[in-house]
């Protein structure tokens, strides 16, 4: 265990009314690991990126990220110390040119700081990120309004808003839906890089053949509670999953 | 053979919109026109009109005002029921500051500006963490019991008023500073609301779990919009206490409420511009309304009511659409 | 004077409790805000006035017909006005509110105010309870808020289309799911709504007279019995209606009756700084933020 820790949910809940989203998780997610998160739907796999992003408060438990206790911390806050986020439901600003969506992200405080001083031209930055996740750049397709965008341009762009925050930490909700492989394949070499720069990366994903090339390890959650957790191959042979999974004979 | 109607940019917008305009006279007054032919004719109107329309003028402006600026609450995604809470505070303050303290109108107006403003916007700060609606009860409630408080505690004069103010150096004088200002703050809110700050203003309007997600501190943005717009709001009060050389309870009235949600619905909300032209169109006909009085807050509630169900984008839109595009019949190729 | 301010408090609860009953029925169980509230109750009490001067008509039966047509422009304002704009808060505020004004100050221009406008009370009976004289009426107001909030609990929580209003509040998606149709329970629920408030005219006009500004007062008041007690949680209603009241009240009687308005705009304020959702208020963190 020599690399760092950089974020640590210690026995986090949430509890809505009667039903625990999340039950008493606790894990560890070490700097520069491509952890996959994985689980039936709703397993609390979204509820615990609301948690650890602030989005949602914790009924109990702490989250510890780089050192620092962020539990219930404003989630803006949350952004400007370094974890960044996508959402599974894409809701981009509709009648805005797709560039101009990223303008938002741009302003943030984060980029300031991070930039040392912001961006001059948000516009052409705007548009380099764009063309980096795969928008082609001759045909123009970062000045379309993002309402006309198909759902596979429209999660690039959403992981483009993301990067731009130059995260840390960067959690990735369900992106792969919705992509067509030739899109899963132009987006995994941006993934990929980000890893070779030393970003910490969490994703949540369904489609699991394409999570398990990249991810380092998987942790898997049924009813808000943690079965599994390893390497593809060790999570795979469990018990537990296959029965989250696929049911049991009883 | 089958036709449909199609509708394009005209081709003069096009050859406008990028650098080379500046080459052509014609396209630099397509642009100009819009925008210098109105405040050219604000400016030199008063000195063709009689006092009586003058002071239509003069309310033109401060309606004008209070639209703008609830429009610009609007498109903060802030929908605010009390304009007459930012103009009867900035009303007030300057009132309260002319007549306790015997400060003249070119301090206490613009002091009542900021104050007014501060003293909405930490009023309203409780409410701005709250769903949109809340913002909304809140500030129709607030008019309504400050106007009980005042008559019952009866300070600053109570159910009388404060009379006797200073008044502004008369004719056009006040006119030209009150359209100054509506000038100005149309113009500036138009640019602000189209830079990137605007966007995320609006951003917060359409998405904010979106813009939360970009690290923006959206409470922090929208106080400031809340600051703007009350500080507008309370500088046409603070103008129309010196211009009435009184302040009392019915500067929270309803009407400073209604009218301008009224014009900028008319106008067309979220376009600046809109709120002005509504007010431009509603006041002065309000004005001719007078005779029916009471009557005419019915008039502007069922003007609302029309036109947020008929016409919601408002006549500005309309008018745009036309400048920028035309409409033509063409065949629909099988 | 303590027991009899006691007493006033109490009926003072209950008035501003059957004020509230149906603007929290409208808004808060069907999230639909109807802001001509005040205007309904004021005009189902005119119209009560003017069957029985005009007409001639008996006042139950007055007060009935009042009942009915008020719920029918309740249903008719969703029918044709808040149908369109569904949804979109703003146009839902401003329209509501807008109808509300124009029906107030149509009343206002007609000029009918003046104490020959009120409506008669159940008996002229008064009753001695704790050192002070308690008319019937207000007797009357106690004992009808009492068997329409229990009504309306049972309402809520036992019949079918109770049970659907409570889910188009909860989760409106899901209920249409179920079958639940959501438009033909939008207007009913404002129609209720709006039969509440002529109710609670009937009851509490009889304590004063008729007038435009009333209709102002009482979305005031509704407005803020629901939103200390938290949208759509009738026991909420209950318990700001009382703390309210009594408040109202106690500051009458011991610090002066101008006080009165700014204790219940504080508490306003107070309960939206400290507890936004309200004291008994049902929404979760996430939706009810912004």
């Amino acid at each position: 265990m020599s690399t760092p820790v950089t974020l640590r949910v210690e026995n986090i809940s949430k509890i809505f009314g009667r039903v625990a989203a999340v039950d008493s998780l606790s894990c560890e997610v070490r700097r520069g690991e491509l952890l996959g998160i994985i689980g039936p739907n709703g397993s609390g796999k979204t509820t615990l990126v609301n948690l650890i992003t602030g989005f949602v408060k914790p009924t109990s438990g702490r989250i510890i990220y780089d050192g620092r206790d962020i539990t219930g911390a404003a989630p803006h806050k949350i952004v400007c110390l370094g974890i960044s986020r996508t959402f599974q439901m894409v809701r981009p600003f509709y009648q805005l040119p797709a560039f101009k969506n990223m303008i938002i992200p741009l302003y943030s405080p984060r980029v300031r700081q991070q930039a040392g001083g912001g961006y001059g031209d948000r516009d052409a930055v705007a548009l380099d990120l764009l063309e980096e996740v795969g928008f082609e750049r001759d045909a123009h397709v970062a000045y379309k309004p993002a309402g006309t965008l198909p759902q596979g341009y429209l999660k690039r762009l959403e992981l483009a808003k993301a990067i731009a925050l130059a995260p840390d930490l960067l959690i990735l909700d369900e992106l792969f839906s919705g992509l067509s492989l030739a899109e899963v394949a132009s987006v995994v070499p941006v993934i990929e890089k980000l890893r070779a720069a030393g970003k910490t990366i969490i994703m949540i994903e369904h489609r699991l053949k394409e999570l398990f090339r990249i991810a380092d390890r998987i942790m898997v959650l049924n009813y808000g509670r943690k079965i599994a957790e390893g390497t593809a191959a060790e999570v795979m042979e469990s018990e537990e999953v296959k029965k989250a999974y696929l049911g049991s004979e009883e | 053979m089958k036709k449909r109607r199609e509708r394009i940019d005209r081709g003069i917008k096009v050859r406008s919109e990028d650098i080379y305009a500046l080459c052509s006279w014609r396209e630099m007054l397509y642009l100009a026109g819009p925008r210098v032919l109105p405040a050219a004719v604000f400016l030199l109107l008063p000195l063709f009109l009689g006092v009586y329309w003058q002071k239509v003028m003069l309310s033109v402006a401060v309606f004008a005002l209070l639209a703008m600026s609830w429009d610009m609450l609007a498109q903060s995604g802030m929908i605010s029921l009390g304009q007459a809470l930012f103009f009867g505070m900035g009303a007030y303050v300057s009132g309260v500051l002319n007549f306790y303290f015997g400060l003249p109108p070119w301090i206490t107006i613009p002091l009542a500006t900021a104050l007014g403003g501060a003293l909405c916007t930490i009023v309203l700060l409780p409410v701005l963490r709250l769903r949109g609606i809340y913002f909304s009860m809140v500030t129709l409630i607030i008019p309504l019991m400050l106007v009980r408080i005042i008559e019952a505690t009866k300070i600053f004069g109570g159910t009388e008023g404060l009379s006797g103010m200073t008044p502004l150096p008369a004719g056009l004088i006040e006119v030209y500073l009150v359209t100054g200002v509506f000038l100005a703050v149309l113009f500036g809110l138009r640019r602000l609301m189209e830079t990137d700050y605007g966007l995320v203003l609006k951003g917060i309007r359409d998405n904010d779990r979106s813009v939360t997600n970009a690290g923006i501190n959206i409470y922090w943005f929208k106080t400031q919009a809340l600051f703007i717009s009350s500080a507008i709001g309370a500088f046409a009060g603070a103008f129309m206490t010196h211009i009435y050389m009184f302040v009392g309870m019915p500067v929270f009235a309803l009407d400073y409420s209604i009218l301008p949600i009224a014009a900028a619905v008319v106008g067309g909300v979220g376009t600046t511009a809109g709120a002005a032209l509504g007010a431009v169109l509603l006041v002065p006909l309000s004005e001719a309304l007078r005779g029916i009085g009471g009557l005419r807050i019915v008039m502007y509630g069922l003007f609302l009511v029309v036109f947020i169900v008929a016409v919601p984008e408002g006549l500005f839109d309309y008018i745009q659409r036309k400048y920028h595009q035309m409409e033509r019949w063409v065949e629909i190729d099988k | 004077m303590f027991a009899g301010t006691l007493v006033f408090a109490l009926i003072n609860s209950f008035i501003l409790i059957l004020l509230a009953l149906g603007f929290n029925l409208t808004f808060g169980i069907s999230g639909v805000a109807n802001f001509a509230y005040g205007a309904l109750y004021v005009m189902s009490a005119y119209m009560s006035w003017a069957m029985m001067r005009l007409l001639s008509l008996p006042f139950w039966a007055s007060a009935a017909v009042s009942i009915a047509i008020t719920m029918i422009a309740g249903a008719l304002m969703y029918r044709f006005v808040l149908l369109r704009v569904r949804g979109q808060a703003l146009s839902e505020v401003i329209a509501t509110f807008s109808i509300g004004l124009a029906i107030l100050e149509v009343f206002r221009y007609l000029g009918l105010v003046g104490f020959e406008y009120t409506l008669p009370v159940f008996s002229g009976e008064s009753f001695m309870i704790a050192g002070a004289y308690v008319d019937m009426q207000r007797i009357a107001v106690v004992l009808i808020g009492l068997m329409l909030v229990l009504g309306l609990w049972l309402f809520t929580h036992f019949t079918p289309l109770g049970l659907a209003f409570r889910g188009i509040a909860q989760d409106e998606r899901t209920a249409l799911t179920f079958g639940i149709d959501s438009d033909r329970l939008g207007v009913l629920s404002v129609s209720f709504g709006a039969g509440l408030a002529a109710v609670a005219a009937t009851i509490i006009i009889p304590l004063g007279s008729i007038a435009p500004d009333e209709g102002y007062d009482v979305l005031i008041k509704a407005l803020a019995v629901c939103i200390i007690g938290g949208l759509g949680s009738t026991g909420g209603v209950i318990v700001a209606g009382f703390i309210i009241g009594f408040a109202e009240r106690f500051t009458d009687t011991y610090i002066g009756s101008h006080w009165t308005m700014i204790v219940s705009l504080a508490a306003i304020l107070l309960v939206l700084a400290i507890k936004p959702s309200g004291l008994f208020g049902r929404q979760k963190e996430l939706e009810e933020r912004i």
